[in-house]
């Protein structure tokens, strides 16, 4: 039952970015961009991880996407369409394009047994919902890194008013 | 599994037939109740009372030209509707109407209806955007910034009644009010909410996005016929499924007060009805707020007050519970 889900879910995936990448329009990519996630996150609700699903739904798509797209809206994309689409670094984005596809191999072809996944042990799926086991790991085993990412993101919160507000004042 | 999957199908089609046509009905009502407050009667041309004034209007819409304007972008202008449209109705999947009748329950439900919710928003930037017109763009822009925030502010009023309730189901959350409403427990909670939910809906006082006296219709101004009564329809399934989370969250969803035997359904409608009728009597009373305001109000007042919510609410469950 899940398995012609998932490719319908990775087939969505794959086709939004391509087509994505290849928009010479900035919104249509925006919005591709949104449509990936969605897949994405349909991905996560096979896997059982609900709350990830719904958070990549809540924060990406309905939150920072929509920063975007605000932005995107103020300029004239008439004029951007116009603009070179491409800019001769073919040779640079395909030796990365090489670089990136031999770490993802590296790290699928060992699965399991790779030493960064070690240490996360409770399987996929376990709890149909994971919320309250997601939340007891956060707050105990996890608690020093998420409040070091809090932390982290406050300070970025602070940052980017004082810069905001600089600019205001003058 | 056919079976399960055909008794699913039929309870979804169920369920979205139901909401269609209240939600149809809420238009007239609300220009029925208006009309009663401004000493009017309100629509009577059409069946009795009016009461086919709805069907009458479905049917107006539906005939009239659909017209895309010729510098619109024609993709997101036909897509930008059906983006604002679907949320709307998806987060019914998983709302509790009475103590058997739902369509699904999720063990993120009350995250997912934000999280589904909050989608809403794309299909007003995009229909402000691919219209081409700088009515719409404005409009868009507002609702965007209003929806961004606001939306922060709905969810962080529910954390206080979800460390209550100590689930994100909502047929649990439920269940955790079988004594008393958190809406005694949570009263700043649900002030905070019912406010976020106004601007979540675009309802006046906060109807900015589609200010009619400054905008023409804001982000829905190049819109006719279908596309823009599926506008219409979302707005008013948003008011209903933002009201079905807040009973639920803070009036007991289907519990009813103990001693008058009533049908969970009945119950929620009642109280649905409630909800409704002050969403409607607002619009009738209150004048619009200018943006500056809205977003002070906002980030100055409401923001500090649900942080404060929650970190007393944690302190007491944490001391006394």
């Amino acid at each position: 039952m899940e398995l012609p889900f998932f490719y319908l879910f990775s087939v969505g995936i794959i086709g939004a970015s391509i087509l994505m990448v290849t928009r010479a329009n900035v919104i249509h990519a925006a919005l591709l961009l949104v449509l990936t996630f969605f897949f994405l996150s349909g991905v996560y609700v096979l896997a059982g991880a609900e709350f990830l699903a719904v958070v990549q739904i809540l924060l990406y798509a309905g939150g920072i996407m929509v920063l975007y797209l605000f932005s995107i809206m103020l300029m004239s994309v008439d004029v951007a369409v116009r603009l070179r689409q491409f800019h001769r670094q073919t040779i640079f984005a395909m030796a990365t394009a090489v670089l990136l596809a031999l770490e993802i191999w590296m790290v699928l072809s060992r699965g399991t047994s790779y030493p960064a996944f070690k240490s996360f042990g409770w399987g996929i799926g376990a709890t149909p919902g994971n919320v309250e086991a997601l939340g007891s790991v956060l707050y105990t085993q996890f608690l020093f890194p998420f409040e070091v990412a809090s932390v982290l993101l406050l300070a970025a919160m602070i940052g980017a008013i004082v810069l905001a507000k600089r600019t205001i004042d003058r | 599994m056919i079976a399960e999957i055909i008794a699913a199908t039929l309870k979804i089609v169920l369920v979205l037939g139901v909401v269609s046509l209240v939600v149809a009905y809420l238009t007239y009502l609300e220009r029925k109740i208006i009309g009663h407050i401004q000493m009017r009667l309100g629509p009577m041309r059409v069946g009795w009372h009016g009461l086919l004034q709805p069907i009458a209007d479905g049917l107006k819409l539906f005939l009239k030209e659909d017209i895309i304007p010729s510098r619109a972008d024609k993709i997101v202008f036909v897509i930008a509707p059906i983006m604002v449209l679907v949320p709307a109705f998806v987060v019914y999947s998983v709302l509790p109407f009475g103590p058997n009748f739902y369509i699904t329950q999720v063990n993120v439900g009350l995250f997912l209806v934000l999280a589904v919710s909050s989608l809403g928003v794309f299909g007003i930037v995009m229909a402000g955007w691919a219209s081409n017109s700088k009515y719409s763009l404005l409009g868009a822009l507002r609702g965007a910034a209003q929806m961004l925030s606001y939306e922060i502010f709905l969810g962080f009023a529910l954390i206080g009644p979800l460390m209550l309730a100590g689930s994100l189901n909502l047929q649990n959350i439920v269940q955790a009010q079988s004594d008393v409403w958190f809406v005694f427990y949570q009263p700043l909670a649900f002030i905070v909410f019912f406010i976020a939910a106004l601007a979540e809906t675009n309802r006046v006082p906060f109807d900015l996005p589609e200010a009619e006296t400054e905008l023409v219709a804001g982000f829905h101004t190049e819109y006719s016929g279908m596309k823009f009564a599926f506008f219409f329809l979302a707005e008013y399934a948003n008011i209903m499924a933002v009201s079905t989370v807040g009973i639920a969250v803070f009036f007991g969803g289907w519990k009813g007060i103990p001693g008058i035997p009533l049908p969970g359904l009945v119950w929620y409608l009642l109280k649905l009805g409630a909800i409704i009728f002050v969403f409607i009597w607002i619009r009738a009373t209150l004048p619009r707020y200018r943006y500056d305001q809205l977003m002070r109000i906002g980030w100055k007042f409401m923001f500090p007050l649900v942080i404060a919510n929650i970190f007393l609410t944690g302190l007491v469950k944490l001391l006394f519970l």
